[in-house]
């Protein structure tokens, strides 16, 4: 059973084609790098994976569940809310600017969802919240508001306060992209270290080292489509085409 | 000449002491009127404002309406159709009631409007943020979203708040005894203007014990 299976996937906004025919599988513990130039559609595709964008055509199914599927009229619809809400809750989100909660502190935005979400008690989601926190190396920044901590260490908040809802899958866009170049390296670890403890990760990324060293897979799209997937050595030492040769070239 | 002018406006001790208790009295009826006042507009002007940008289109229209009736009128012709128009309709109501029902209902069409904006400026990462993690409406609502606007809209709130200390005022056309209305009674049974100055000082206190809670309001907001 695959983590996700994409299949045939169509979104516009407006009169703009912005994914023209994605397909993909995803198995469990696979790291998959998305890579490729900007307004290419990679954030669009990770945003319709976890329902923050409806999909035109094609079916989603995660974890063996269908999430959305085209109907007869070649239209494709979403399963109830309910449904959608708890297939979510399976995928864990990243962004490229964090969307903490100002006005909750570290301890508080990792324990809102597991608490308000899931109705788990306080203290054990307290207990949860500590761990998560020394995992990603912030336990004594526990009572600080997001406003008092760098950019890194924020992005590890934000990875803390995902899994803290015990996802299956988790999905970063762009995670270091607004960081400080000395900040990216910190993000990166956690990274690392989820990707070592078999987690399902779609990561966008323009680290390219990243997509290289910890990626088992590297997707290349370019203007809503998939143009070449492999493994990190192929894609980046002999792409078979010439887009991907000219993007690889551009960005080492 | 000079000491009986001098009585005239400003009030001494003895006369104070013999129109204090109506005044208190009035300033009774004003503070009920003020605070029945916040404490129920303050809710329905929530969901006012949620309602307002619902996407249900019927819904938001039919708030919008509302907003711009209860906005485009006078309060105090509000106060009147209340008092005197209902009545018309069966639904006879004494002035306090009355006074309070339309106060109510305008300062919740004020209030909402400034929710609203309130609530839209929270960034749309935030509902985002909220989704990715499971949150219902009704969660990234109470848990995320109104907890951030309230921080934004306490000084337009608080704008509100004072001027509505001085709307109670308005209540005095039709015939509740508040402060202003106790005030004006004493001044044309002693003939003299100086009551006018003691009220003046009773409205002064009610704006600056307000000014005072919201500014405490704000800086225990401003921990974030
Ligand atoms: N909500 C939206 N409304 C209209 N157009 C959108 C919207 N979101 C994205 N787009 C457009 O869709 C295209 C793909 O955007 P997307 O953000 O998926 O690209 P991307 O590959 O993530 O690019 P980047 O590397 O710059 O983040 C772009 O042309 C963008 O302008
Ligand atoms: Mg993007």
């Amino acid at each position: 059973m695959y983590m996700i299976e994409a299949r045939n996937i169509h979104k516009s906004f407006d009169r703009l084609h912005v994914l023209k025919g994605i397909s993909l599988n995803v198995e469990e513990g696979e790291v998959i790098a998305i890579i490729g130039p900007s307004g290419s559609g990679k954030s669009t595709l990770l945003r319709c994976l976890i329902h923050l964008e409806v999909i035109d055509r094609g079916d989603i199914t995660i974890q063996g569940q269908p999430f959305a599927y085209e109907t007869e009229e070649g239209k494709s619809c979403y399963v109830p809310d309910k449904q959608v809400r708890e297939i979510c809750k399976k995928l864990g989100m990243v962004f490229q600017n964090f969307n903490l909660f100002p006005h909750k502190t570290v301890l508080g935005n990792i324990i809102e969802a597991p608490v308000i979400v899931n109705k788990m008690d306080r203290e054990e989601a307290v207990d949860i919240a500590e761990g998560l926190l020394k995992r990603v190396g912030l336990a004594d920044k526990r009572d600080n508001y997001p406003s008092q901590l760098s950019g890194g260490q924020k992005q590890r908040v934000a990875i803390a306060r995902a899994l803290a809802m015990k996802p299956d899958i988790m999905l970063f866009d762009e995670p270091t992209s607004s960081l400080d170049p000395e900040l990216t390296g910190e993000v990166l670890k956690v990274m690392r270290d989820l990707a070592e403890d078999r987690m399902t990760m779609l990561v966008v990324t323009h680290e390219m080292g990243f997509a290289r060293e910890v990626a088992d897979r590297v997707i290349f799209m370019d203007d809503g489509e998939i143009i070449e997937e492999g493994c990190p050595k192929d894609i980046f030492r002999s792409p078979s085409n010439e887009r991907t040769k000219s993007f690889i070239e551009q960005v080492l | 000449m000079q000491e009986l002018l001098s009585e005239v406006v400003i009030p001494t001790m003895s006369y104070i002491s013999r129109i204090i208790v109506p005044m208190l009295e009035g300033t009774v009826v004003t503070l009920k009127l003020f605070f029945i006042t916040i404490i129920l507009s303050i809710p329905l002007g929530v969901l006012i404002a949620l309602a307002r940008i619902s996407k249900y289109k019927l819904l938001s229209s039919a708030v919008a309406t509302y907003i711009w009736l209860l906005r485009g009128t006078p309060l105090l012709l509000q106060v009147f159709f209340v008092y005197y128009g209902l009545p018309n309709f069966g639904i006879v109501l004494d002035n306090f009631p009355a006074s309070c029902i339309a106060f109510v209902l305008n300062y919740a069409a004020y209030l909402a409007e400034i929710f609203r904006a309130g609530i839209q400026s929270i960034d749309k990462g935030q509902y985002e943020g909220a989704k990715v993690l499971g949150f219902t409406y009704w969660q990234t609502m109470w848990r995320v979203i109104l907890p951030q606007t309230v921080r934004r809209v306490l000084p337009p709130v608080s704008n509100e708040a004072i001027t509505l200390v001085k709307d109670t005022a308005l209540v005095y056309a039709i015939g509740l005894g508040e402060l202003l209305r106790a005030t004006k009674i004493a001044v044309s049974r002693d003939a003299v203007t100086s009551p006018f100055v003691v009220a003046a000082v009773f409205y002064l206190a009610m704006t600056f014990v307000l000014t005072k809670v919201f500014d405490k309001l704000e800086k225990r907001f401003a921990v974030y």
